[in-house]
């Protein structure tokens, strides 16, 4: 399907745009009469309106037996309500022009909105509609479930998703955390229709509910209209306390065997929580270590000096309950135990040896200077903003930003880099022609 | 993930049939060495993006040198005298910017977004490399293992992306559309430092290049930084033109791929003019009408009511160059025979050449490229994009009058372009079937 409204420049993976006050990105968090948590930020520059709702319904709050409950709910918000059927939910959203996704990660669904203030009414109804109003029809079940298995298939043509699987798998056994979204073909054939019913009416309530509201209009007009439009939906029963995964998984090497010119490696561990107060610290030393684009080590040793990869990059994925480490790279099969190994040894000099003085600098002064640059459109800035709600970091976490960067020193960067990287204890994803590769 | 210096390839250029930037507010310089300058004021947020495009790509390339125009936009990373080798990232990011460079068929483009106190830094980083990159001969062969490694990543062990690769080859004889971007991998193997070193001496002059600046600044201010940085620079001689047209094609083509993946996909690919013909109008609200959003004529037959595929686009490719083309792109769902979906692809194509659409569904159509238009604007390094590209294809002035031409669109011209464009003899169809590994 054509999203006419896009964005290839997503494909671009690049972003630009104002730091929070002095861009006039300033923001505010009310709670409606529901429950659910407001933040708007009134950009009055174009005729549109970006909205992001993030509701605690993710993955973790479904049975084991029932993986893929939450992404199947999500997917189906769109596909018919008490009053709309699936087909005018559709008509209605493209004669407009607007977009209207859903999709579940493991501890939230975010559903977006984009739409032309002059259809924001129109919008805002089809939004309510969907949250509060959605009946599951039987015939949208079962093609969603199609669509679904269809997609689990696909992704398995993807090695780079192949592997980041297996990787979550090894690292939180028994937990939603080291399940798909998605569940599996099996899970997801066996869902059924009061499963789906239960889940939403449970899980989609206001006092879950965290909507951000960016564009052409200001927070008394949006806070009234969605006061009207949502003036049905119902506190439910709250999210409750953070999952933390029960168990690690042990350090192990997976071979995943695809007829693949290239190797795709995913190496980790276990990391951390957002709100660690180590954080900051382990995002200044993963820019040098690999977090740092063209200016971190790994790209140097590995791509840069042996020209074994076009792309290697490390990342500290944070949760809310938890967190893991991953160093993810392609290369031919042949050099893919050369690969590892250096990656491994890089790890280790971070660990060892200090940094230089320059590459702290020049971490520091990336992080802190590209901050604005997250947050360049409406619907960043509404993505962020709710964000910013859902880790409790507070609206005026812009401004301190600069600051929490700003007393990393060098003697923290080695700290954590000691305390967060374990090259003795990795899980290792291989997955590529493992007859190339050979053994270790 | 990190996208630097990527390879757009083709197919993604071509979905930028999307003005976004009102082109009244564009601003045309040109210095007296040929090089233009195109600034659009945007005080939103406090950041500039700016960026140089060299009108040369895969375009350019002889045969059993394809990569040449992208492997020499990754060298060109590699350092000048004063700058050392992957230096300029580094002066780029820890001033707080992002840089990359893409080549597509048409242009390679090299960029950063910066704030406004800092843009001067990659103003004169540019300046630099546009006449003194080294190219040094110590990187040269590191680097041609990455980007065997970036065509073994996008291309190699991606199936989709393998057909569109052999589709191409086939529905172009003549014109250099033909050859893939990113260069075979045999091409790519036999490419000499030599052979960058000439094309660099060939194409990358003031006067065969322009720069697009967008967001937060002040024209003035900009235009003297750009004239003291690029000024100096000589005036190069012309480069040879391309002047290679596709043969008028008389029947249909038909390519197969297989290779190791779960789905089978099936692409039509239709040539069809550029921006140049006043169809370009008519065409892009036919995609829409085809393929825009759920309720479309293909998403809602074909992955809503048939279940045949998972997913379908397409595509109408008119911010070119040269003519390119008109795709049909879907994946199929497990089980679905690719004749099966083909013949319902026809049908539906048949029906929108036989019939006129409704009212409702142009003005639907119409709706959502409006939407679009305004909702492209969100991005300054979008608007750059168009503009650039724009006016890599036929001069930006031609952003001006678009929205008006889609207004204009009737359901006649509709049913009259697909009749026109959408014919058999004129396609090439591509499937991929998928293997198993043993």
């Amino acid at each position: 399907m054509k999203q006419v409204c896009l964005s290839l420049w997503v494909f671009l993976a690049l972003v630009r745009g104002p730091v929070s006050a002095e861009a006039g990105m300033t923001a505010k968090r009310t709670v409606l009469n529901n429950g659910m948590v407001l933040l708007t930020s009134e950009q009055r520059a174009l005729p549109m309106v970006s909205i992001e709702l993030l509701i605690e319904a993710g993955s973790r709050y479904e049975a084991a037996d029932q993986a893929g409950l939450a992404n199947l709910t999500s997917k189906l918000l769109i596909y018919g309500t008490k009053q709309r059927t699936a087909v005018q939910i559709s008509d209605t959203l493209d004669f407009i022009g607007a977009s209207l996704e859903a999709g579940s990660g493991q501890d939230t669904t975010s559903v977006s909105m984009t739409v032309l203030k002059k259809d924001l009414t129109t919008g805002l109804e089809l939004l309510a509609d969907v949250l509060t109003q959605s009946t599951f029809p039987q015939a949208e079940i079962d093609r969603q479930k199609q669509a679904i298995i269809a997609s689990i298939r696909a992704a398995e043509e993807e090695p780079g998703i192949v592997a980041a699987k297996a990787f979550a798998a090894a690292l939180f056994p028994d937990s939603p955390y080291g399940r798909p979204v998605e569940g599996s073909e099996a899970s997801v054939k066996a869902l059924q229709q009061k499963s789906l019913r239960d889940f939403f009416a449970r899980n989609y309530r206001p006092n879950r509910s965290i909507i951000a509201v960016v564009g052409d209009v200001s927070e008394q007009e949006i806070a009234k209209a969605l006061n009207g439009a949502f003036r049905a939906w119902a506190k439910g029963e709250p999210s409750g306390q953070a999952l933390v995964p029960a168990n690690v998984g042990e350090s192990k090497v997976l071979r995943i065997n695809k007829d693949l010119t290239q190797a795709n490696i995913v190496l980790g561990h276990n990391g951390v929580a957002r709100g660690n107060p180590d954080y900051y610290a382990l995002q200044v030393m993963n820019y040098v270590l690999g977090g740092g684009g063209f200016s971190s080590r790994v790209m140097d040793s590995i791509r840069n000096e042996r020209g074994l990869a076009y792309s290697v990059y490390t990342y500290f994925a944070a949760e809310k309950s938890h967190g893991a480490f991953e160093f993810i790279m392609q290369t031919k099969n042949e050099t893919a135990l050369e690969a590892i190994r250096i990656a491994t040894e890089e790890m280790r000099r971070m660990r060892e040896q200090p940094v230089a003085e320059q590459e702290l600098s020049d971490a520091k002064d990336y992080l802190i200077g590209s901050f604005p640059l997250r947050f360049d459109t409406n619907r960043k800035v509404a993505g962020f903003l709710s964000q910013v709600e859902y880790f409790e970091l507070g609206l005026d976490y812009p401004d301190r930003y600069a600051d929490l960067i700003r007393k990393v020193t060098r003697e923290d960067v080695q700290r954590v880099a000691k305390q967060y990287l374990q090259p003795e204890r990795l899980i290792t994803v291989i997955v590529g022609n493992l007859k190339k590769i050979g053994e270790k | 993930m990190w996208h630097r210096r990527i390879l757009l390839v083709t197919i993604l250029l071509l979905a930028i049939h999307r003005p976004t930037a009102d082109a009244a507010q564009v601003q045309e310089f040109v210095l007296d060495n040929g090089l233009k300058v195109l600034l659009l004021e945007d005080h939103k947020s406090p950041a500039v993006t700016f960026q140089v495009w060299y009108r040369v790509g895969g375009r350019n390339e002889k045969d059993g040198k394809s990569g040449l125009a992208h492997f020499l936009e990754h060298m060109m990373f590699k350092g000048t005298p004063t700058t050392g080798p992957e230096e300029y990232s580094r002066i780029i990011a820890k001033n707080g910017g992002r840089s990359n460079a893409f080549t597509s068929s048409d242009v390679t483009v090299y960029f950063a977004t910066m704030s406004r106190e800092k843009i001067g830094i990659e103003l004169e980083l540019e300046a630099d490399r546009m006449t003194n990159a080294l190219l040094g001969e110590t990187y040269f062969e590191a680097e041609k293992k990455v980007i065997q490694e970036e065509r073994r990543l996008r291309t190699e062990d991606n199936p989709a992306a393998a057909l569109g690769e052999v589709a191409n080859a086939v529905a172009f004889m003549i014109h250099p559309y033909r050859r893939p971007v990113v260069g075979w991998m045999e091409d790519i193997q036999n490419l000499t430092r030599q052979d960058l070193v000439d094309f660099y001496k060939l194409y990358y002059e003031p006067n065969n290049a322009f720069i697009v600046v967008c967001g937060d600044f002040s024209s003035d201010d900009i235009l003297a930084k750009i004239r003291a940085a690029f000024g100096k620079i000589p005036r190069g001689a012309e480069p040879p033109k391309v002047l290679a047209q596709e043969l008028e094609q008389r029947g249909e083509r038909r390519v197969i791929v297989k290779k190791e993946a779960e789905l089978p996909v099936t692409l039509l690919f239709y040539h069809a003019p550029n921006l140049k013909s006043p169809d370009s109008f008519a065409l892009d609200l036919l995609s829409v009408v085809l393929a825009g959003g759920r309720s479309s004529r293909l998403y809602h037959e074909l992955v809503y009511q048939k279940r045949l595929v998972r997913n379908v686009d397409a595509d109408y490719s008119g911010v070119a160059i040269d003519p390119m083309g008109f795709s049909i792109t879907a994946q199929l769902l497990p089980g679905v025979e690719p004749t099966n979906l083909e013949r319902e692809l026809d049908r539906l194509v048949e029906k929108v050449k036989s019939e006129l659409i409704s009212d409702r569904e142009l003005q639907k159509a119409k709706n959502q490229i409006e939407a679009a238009f305004v909702f492209a604007q969100d991005s300054v390094f979008g608007q750059a994009m168009k503009v650039g590209s724009y006016e890599a294809a036929g001069g930006w002035k031609q952003m001006e009058g678009y929205l008006d031409g889609i207004r204009k669109v009737t359901r006649d011209d509709i049913r009259r372009v697909a009749r026109q464009y959408l014919k058999t003899d004129t396609r090439t169809v591509g499937t991929l079937i998928p293997t198993k590994a043993q």
